[in-house]
């Protein structure tokens, strides 16, 4: 019983990490720019397929390195185009036009890679299961659960370290100040929603390995990360970390004792969170707008 | 407010809903696409009582809308053979979901309202998925057929005439809409109004924000779920796409698409979509795309839909 519980404990960490990197992604775009990326999901999607294309060529290593930069750049692209326009206008138009391009890329997915699963090739050194004495688990998913932590402390450096970093988080505080101090607000915005889509297009590589290649893996993924940042705390980058690993560890667990609840409890966590702390568990005060 | 400005196009727009089944077939369409018009015209009317008049933007329609129509399938498939009763059903359990959960999200506003009200909804999207052996799971509620209404001593056989219950979608929809608009412009219309325009200004004058928006959320969902028992009494069916968030999303987009300041605007905004919409994915395999595509033009080009550009070329001009 043990076992099974510490299993499924870590395999919910692992969920949690992803659902973590999906929504740190989502929750810089928010705080910044106040857009709800609906295409975040699709993002993740395209990193995991142009992994998959750009394998023969680079290798596992090389798709883990090229990948997210790719959709990154796309991202920048987007970002530029389309996501620009509705900067400062009511939160409904962000969340339509974000919501079409979620289309857009799920379509777009399907029509140049196919609508079947493909399997994505991880290195056999860690296809290996560490130990199968313990409880099941291979060296992909320790790997996994580190280059999570490392993104995250990578994020976290570049936030709290590098000129960009602190901008980003002025601006978050206030954006017309840090515009009227002389930053170019437009090129931040672009950079910090290139920043998110880098993490989704990571998370995809990383979920390939994990769950094959789908062109809706990435539509199961952006539910559960708006609940992260709901429950984590809204505004608060920590709080998203902390709420996407909470809830994983949590749907973890219901798989143990109420396997059929093992999605909907999340919500029912949600519901919990905002019955007490409506501002999320870590949330900054006064940020419920 | 804008409903009787003036009585022609409204007189016209209703001449045109009335006798819809009689030329629909005449320019390739059917009864079922007529019908399916009414409903989802309802469900967009609906979520426009809350966002284009309350301001609140909810992206998770679509649960109460889908709770509608799993109370319609399953009062009909287990317990009862009555339409009605099954309607009634559907209504009160879409209803009861949304004051609950309302009184959970009223505190939150604008993206953040918007991101939970999402969320939520896909409680009842994994529930009706998971719960194979009552709700059907993934492939859906069946086993059920819409049954003849009995109305004092009229018998109105809607389960073998498409027509019949064309007119009974829209009888539901005109009583809606006409609820509705008094809701609209009654005292308690008038405050969410002024909650809309200025969410401050209206609390230091001591209005109860937060009651206002959760009964203006009950309201709406009430009619939505309503929509939802149509539709399924629609299809004879029902699955949990339903209650996906993508359905959610083309509501607003038709509430959008038609112009959310007015009225009638999500009715036109359903009739284009649903319309547009069948003919595609009939003519294409990518029809996400186009779909997609609608959403992004909707929302650089078309911000204010049709009755909103409609109405500022006559007012310009």
């Amino acid at each position: 019983m043990l076992q099974l519980v510490l299993f499924n404990v870590f395999n919910g960490l692992i969920v949690g990490a992803f659902y973590a990197l999906m929504a740190l992604g989502l929750s810089l775009i928010v705080n910044l720019s106040g857009v709800i990326n609906f295409a975040h999901g699709g993002f993740l999607a395209l990193g995991a397929y142009i992994a998959y294309s750009l394998m023969p060529w680079v290798g596992f290593w090389g798709a883990l390195m090229v990948a997210p930069v790719l959709t990154a750049v796309v991202g920048l692209a987007v970002e530029r185009v389309l996501i620009r326009r509705v900067y400062g206008r009511d939160p409904l138009y962000s969340l339509l036009l974000t919501f079409g391009l979620a289309y857009i890329l799920e379509d777009a997915t399907r029509y140049i890679w196919g609508a079947q699963s493909l399997p994505y090739p991880i290195p056999g050194a860690l296809a290996q299961p560490l130990s199968t004495q313990f409880f099941f688990l291979t060296g992909y998913r320790l790997f996994m659960v580190a280059l999570v932590g490392l993104a995250v402390a990578g994020l976290f450096f570049v936030l709290g370290r590098t000129r960009l970093g602190i901008r980003i988080r002025a601006g978050t505080l206030d954006l017309e100040t840090v515009s009227a101090l002389g930053v170019n607000v437009r090129v931040l915005r672009n950079l910090n929603f290139g920043l998110g889509i880098y993490l989704a297009g990571l998370a995809g590589v990383l979920a390939a390995g994990m769950l094959g290649l789908q062109p809706t893996i990435g539509t199961s993924l952006i539910m559960p990360s708006f609940v992260a940042i709901v429950v984590g705390g809204l505004g608060s980058l920590p709080g998203t970390l902390f709420g996407g690993l909470l809830i994983g560890v949590a749907s973890g667990l219901a798989t143990v004792f109420v396997p059929s609840a093992s999605e909907a409890i999340i919500y029912v966590m949600m519901g919990l969170v905002l019955l007490v702390r409506p501002r999320g568990l870590l949330g900054e005060e006064g940020r419920l707008k | 407010m804008t409903r009787l400005q003036s009585l022609g196009p409204t007189a016209l727009l209703w001449l045109v809903l009335v006798t819809m089944p009689f030329w629909i077939n005449a320019i390739g369409g059917y009864t079922e696409l007529a019908s399916r018009v009414i409903v989802m015209a309802l469900a967009a009317t609906a979520l426009n009582f809350l966002l284009g008049y309350t301001g609140t933007l909810s992206f998770g329609h679509a649960a109460y809308f889908g709770l509608g129509a799993y109370g319609v399938g399953m009062t009909l498939k287990y317990l009862l053979p009555s339409t009605m009763l099954a309607m009634l059903v559907g209504v009160v359990v879409g209803t009861v979901a949304a004051a609950a959960i309302g009184a959970l999200i009223v505190r939150l506003r604008g993206v953040y309202f918007a991101m939970v009200t999402i969320a939520f909804g896909q409680v009842f999207y994994f529930i009706a998925f998971r719960w194979n052996n009552v709700t059907g799971g993934d492939d859906g509620l069946t086993g059920w057929q819409r049954q003849p209404i009995d109305l004092a001593g009229l018998r109105l056989d809607i389960q073998n005439h498409d027509t019949l219950f064309y007119y009974l979608a829209l009888a539901c929809f005109a009583a809606s809409a006409g609820a509705m608009a008094l809701l609209l412009n009654s005292p308690f219309g008038r405050t969410l109004q002024a909650i809309r325009e200025n969410e401050r200004r209206a609390r230091f004058l001591g209005i109860a924000v937060e009651r206002h928006l959760w009964l203006s959320f009950v309201i709406s969902c009430a009619f939505v779920s309503l929509a939802g028992t149509l539709y399924a009494l629609l299809n004879n069916f029902t699955d949990p796409r339903a209650l996906r968030w993508d359905l959610s999303g083309n509501f607003v987009i038709m509430a959008v698409l038609g112009g959310m300041r007015s009225f009638w605007g999500p009715l036109i905004g359903a009739a284009i979509f649903v319309v547009l919409q069948d003919y595609v994915s009939s003519h294409t395999e990518n029809w996400m795309s186009i779909v997609g595509l609608i959403f992004v033009l909707v929302v650089l080009f078309f911000p204010r839909g049709v009755l909103g550009l409609l109405r500022l070329g006559g007012r310009n001009s």
